[in-house]
């Protein structure tokens, strides 16, 4: 691989890889918990994929490079003590700079650590690639993850609450659909989201998903 | 007695944890193509997540509590998780190899189900006693097994109609069952008032 180029054609490739054709929610199927919870609101989608984003590059970073050093048998083990090390850091951050954020979003800073995205993208990459391509993985697969959280955020803040981060932007006689900030909106929402990202991308066969 | 009932009862129909909380939904998207599968996953479900709230209380209230480390808690937490699966598995292994070959694969699918860690958290944020921890996780582990069991059974029987348009098989046809059976225990909502 040659260093001459800040940022080549396989950077390239592994970085839109993430949220395009190894969409981490719509095709592989994988974090889906939290982007149906945390995504009753914009602010919360939005702490939820900076966090997320933050412990998956944390995570390709100290994983390739220790990929020479972990035993095979206790390869699962260390990642999850390095993903849950960061995750702490991001609980911390929360509750220092944004209480508010980290009171609504309760349980579900700590379950980044069983989000099977970074667990499955450490054992699908980071284990084996070098850090600088783990590194572009991670920020693909996080811009993947949050842009999907914050978009389907939007549709429920503006539907559920009739705001926009906080803001007003109904009108006064909005008739609130209080049934898109419960769980039952947001199963219907990521399953229509899916639906439309598969129609699109025509890899619907079914059978080839992830389990 | 009468508030551990109440809890149980609440942990599966009105704080349901797959519908509510919409946790444990990886296992759940991928497990719940037929009711074999579903059941077997729930079963292991319900024994590990009771299993690891009765170590992780002892552990957070008397070893981390007392020694001021409760930073480290979720740390700790995931490790004996993936510890106490580890040890099911090799004692299934050892003594009961039906058991295994049946509830085998399973359990190593187990350490990364977010309900068996949200279920330890929960402990902690909710500040529950050892008894309605086990009752919680028992409950928890229980409702996430009746939510899993109706969309597998909705799923089989879809499978029989086999109209369903094609973008919308597999994953995103479990979110439209999930989200109409959701709505269903909505219903329940205000029936035992507990958090």
């Amino acid at each position: 691989m040659s260093t001459k180029q800040l940022f080549d054609g396989e950077d390239r490739k592994i970085l839109k890889t993430g949220y395009t054709r190894e969409h981490p929610i719509f095709v592989v199927g994988l974090g889906i918990c939290s982007a149906l919870a945390v995504s009753n609101k914009v602010e919360n989608a939005i702490a939820m994929g900076v966090g997320v984003t933050f412990v998956l590059i944390a995570t390709a970073v100290i994983i390739s490079s220790l990929r020479s050093l972990i035993p095979q048998r206790a390869r699962i083990i260390t990642y999850m003590i390095a993903i849950a090390s960061f995750v702490i850091i991001v609980q911390k951050f929360l509750d220092a700079f944004t209480p508010a954020i980290s009171e609504a979003l309760g349980p579900y800073v700590a379950l980044i650590i069983t989000n099977c995205i970074i667990m499955g993208r450490a054992e699908a990459f980071y284990v084996t690639r070098s850090v600088r391509h783990s590194v572009i993985d991670a920020v693909g697969n996080g811009i993947g993850y949050s842009y999907t959280l914050i978009a389907i955020a939007a549709i429920r803040e503006v539907l559920g609450f009739g705001t926009l981060l906080g803001f007003q932007v109904t009108p006064d006689g909005w008739e609130k659909w209080v049934v898109m900030s419960m769980a039952p909106g947001a199963f219907f929402l990521l399953g229509t989201a899916i639906w439309i990202s598969r129609a699109i991308t025509e890899r619907s066969s079914g059978e080839e998903e992830g389990e | 007695m009468a508030h551990l009932l109440t809890l149980f009862i609440a942990a599966i129909l009105t704080h349901n944890i797959a519908l509510t909380y919409l946790l444990g939904m990886c296992p759940f998207v991928s497990l719940s193509r037929t009711r074999k599968t579903a059941f077997g996953m729930s079963v292991a479900v319900i024994f590990v997540v009771t299993l690891t709230a009765a170590i992780n209380w002892p552990i957070y209230h008397l070893i981390l509590v007392p020694t001021h480390s409760e930073l480290i808690y979720y740390i700790v937490f995931i490790i004996v998780i993936a510890a106490t699966v580890q040890l099911v598995e090799m004692i299934m292994e050892r003594f009961f190899p039906p058991l295994q070959s049946a509830f085998g694969i399973f359990l190593p699918l187990i350490t990364v189900n977010c309900t068996v860690l949200a279920v330890s958290v929960f402990m902690v944020l909710r500040e529950y006693s050892f008894a309605a921890t086990v009752m919680f996780a028992f409950g928890s582990a229980v409702g996430w097994m009746v939510a899993i069991m109706i969309v597998a059974a909705i799923n089989e029987r879809l499978a029989l109609v086999g109209n369903v348009p094609k973008g919308l098989r597999g994953t995103a046809i479990i979110m439209i069952i999930a989200g109409i059976i959701a709505l269903a225990f909505l219903g329940f909502g205000g029936m035992v008032d507990v958090k």
